[in-house]
């Protein structure tokens, strides 16, 4: 039996409709925007917003920075001393229409050597570690590829559509 | 302005790994703040500790534990927690409490016994707390933060290791001449760039380590200071203590994601530099009147950009003006006299404390072979995680 599959953290994507997308909240009466989500007060000052109402944050955006951990996060990270060590990116991404930076690893495989400030990157599904018998998913970022249509069907950005 | 509060006195435990509970080194620098104020611990009226979330019960009642090991004598307590800004804050309160007549003589105490490695989050399953989350969804350490500013410096200013590894060299030349310093030895860009990587760009002489260490400060009145034989006193002229404006729109430790902005509207402005601007405002004086500054330089990629928070150099000219030698010993500005956390590693609470005890010695003129030559003014700055900022300036 294969490992049952739970969200590192509850309600902050969704794979719902086919598309992969990190999930934020926006304030009904000014329009800010959460994430994490914030579900029962806007923190904006002046703003007595109570309504929040769950939005997907857009899909791609501009690396601000990125680093990488070369060594083992402590407690709680997913990581205990009897698992392997594999060191990992972290990428803080810029998304232009929510004019916010979001944190994430880089997808397996992203090197230091591929990332750049400034280029575009997507938000893929992803997985953070097996624990206790279950699959921990998360999200990651991934640079874009350059030619040919992005995985899910959609073209690349600078294609014809 | 708000009013001043003299520094009776100022007293240090060596920072280092010496395996002893925090209530021994803080009450050790206790009694050195003492003896340096020439009072006796009965005189105290008022004990402000900064705690410890890492020492239990009694690191977060640290006001009150340094009492009991001092000698409960009935004094009013009070024990402040604000991440790295813990002691700036525990200095704030005591000078609260002195500017309003609640008490004229007030001992300021912070302590640390810190853990090796990275500083982790208390246990438990804790999703609805950000630096648990943090850790937990992307094992994001503090140095990954400092790593990810440190980068956008090089690829927005062109800073480069080189530049970041002359802070460790600079700092670790200041602390060699410090007894309370935890690592006395100089160090070479040769011996920086052969570190192993943490976060990239940084590596592990880029990055201060954690200590134990504490740090003691007694204040009063400028009143008491004079009553007490004190001719010129230092004094505390500004303490600022300012939280972030919403949107805050720069990504900061331990969030996950930043604040968002509304379309349109301007540039969020930044939470770093409104924390010495607050200071100078209360302190009546600017960054030209400054003969030193303590920074906290938790990454040499940091310091340079506390040179341009502080209004010492214009935005991206902070390697320039360490390049300059404006920021050494014998410069026109000198930061972190003492060695700064490069030298020190970091003991949180008792860290900004420490940076005001090396601001009490340099102006008083006691700071032996680091001594800056007829320091006036000097400015303390640092920033505990959570929107905590804190900067303290004093005079002579
Ligand atoms: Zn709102």
């Amino acid at each position: 039996m294969s490992p049952t599959r739970v969200p590192v953290v509850d309600g902050w994507f969704t794979a719902e409709g086919g598309e992969f997308r990190l999930l934020g909240t926006c304030c009904r009466d000014c329009g800010a925007v959460y994430f994490p989500r914030e579900d029962a007060f806007c923190r904006a000052p002046g703003c007595s917003g109570t309504e929040l109402a769950e939005v997907p944050l857009s899909r791609r955006g501009r690396v601000w920075s990125y680093t990488d951990g070369r060594y083992r996060p402590p407690a709680p990270y997913p990581s205990g001393p009897e698992r392997t060590w594999r060191p990992y990116t972290l990428i803080a991404v810029e998304l232009a229409a929510e004019r916010m930076v979001v944190l994430g690893q880089g997808a397996p495989g992203v090197a230091l050597a591929d990332l750049a400030i400034g280029m575009e990157v997507e938000v893929v599904p992803g997985v953070l570690a097996e624990e206790d018998g279950r699959t921990l998913t998360t999200w990651h970022w991934r640079p874009v590829p350059e030619e040919g249509p992005a995985p899910d069907g959609r073209p690349a950005p600078g294609e014809a559509s | 302005m708000t009013g001043e509060v003299a520094v009776l006195g100022a007293g240090m435990h060596p920072w280092g790994k010496w395996g002893r509970g925090f209530v021994e080194y803080g009450t050790k620098a206790a009694r050195a703040a003492l003896a340096d104020a020439g009072l006796e611990w009965s005189a105290i009226q008022s004990v402000v500790g900064a705690n410890t979330v890492r020492c239990g019960y009694p690191g977060q009642v640290a006001g009150a534990t340094f009492a009991k090991a001092l000698g409960w004598q009935g004094a009013r307590v009070t024990s402040v927690y604000a991440a790295c800004a813990s002691g700036a804050r525990a200095i704030d309160t005591a000078r609260a409490q002195i500017l309003s007549g609640m008490a004229d003589t007030v001992l300021v105490v912070g302590s640390d016994a810190a853990p090796k490695g990275f500083f982790a989050p208390a246990g438990g399953e804790r999703p609805d707390d950000p630096d648990w989350l943090r850790f937990r969804v992307l094992g994001a350490t503090n140095p990954a933060y400092f790593a990810l500013w440190a980068r956008r410096r090089m690829a927005l200013y062109g800073d480069t290791a080189e530049d970041f590894a002359r802070v460790k060299v600079k700092n670790a030349a200041a602390g060699a001449a410090n007894p309370y310093a935890r690592y006395r030895s100089p160090v070479t860009a040769e011996e920086v760039a052969a570190s192993p990587v943490v976060a990239d760009p940084l590596r592990l002489l880029d990055i201060c380590a954690t200590s134990d260490g504490a740090a003691a400060l007694v204040l009063g009145s400028v009143e008491t200071a004079r009553r007490l034989g004190m001719a010129r006193p230092v004094r505390i002229r500004a303490v600022s203590s300012v939280s972030p404006t919403h949107p805050r729109t720069a990504l900061d430790l331990p969030d996950i994601a930043t604040d968002s902005a509304p379309p349109g509207s301007p540039v969020p402005d930044p939470f770093r530099p409104s924390i010495a601007r607050a200071a100078y405002e209360e302190a009546g004086l600017g960054p030209e009147d400054l003969s030193l500054a303590e920074v906290y330089d938790l990454s040499t990629a940091l310091e340079l950009e506390w040179y341009e928070d502080l209004g010492l150099c214009a935005p991206g000219e902070g390697a320039k003006l360490l390049r300059e030698g404006a920021t050494a010993p014998g410069g026109r500005i000198p930061v972190n006299p003492s060695g700064g956390l490069a030298s020190f590693g970091e003991a949180v609470p008792a860290q900004a404390i420490a940076q005001v005890c090396e601001l009490t010695w340099q102006l008083r003129g006691q700071a032996g072979e680091r001594q800056v030559p007829g320091a006036r003014a000097g400015i303390t700055v640092n920033q505990g995680l959570f929107g905590h900022g804190s900067s303290v300036v004093a005079v002579r």
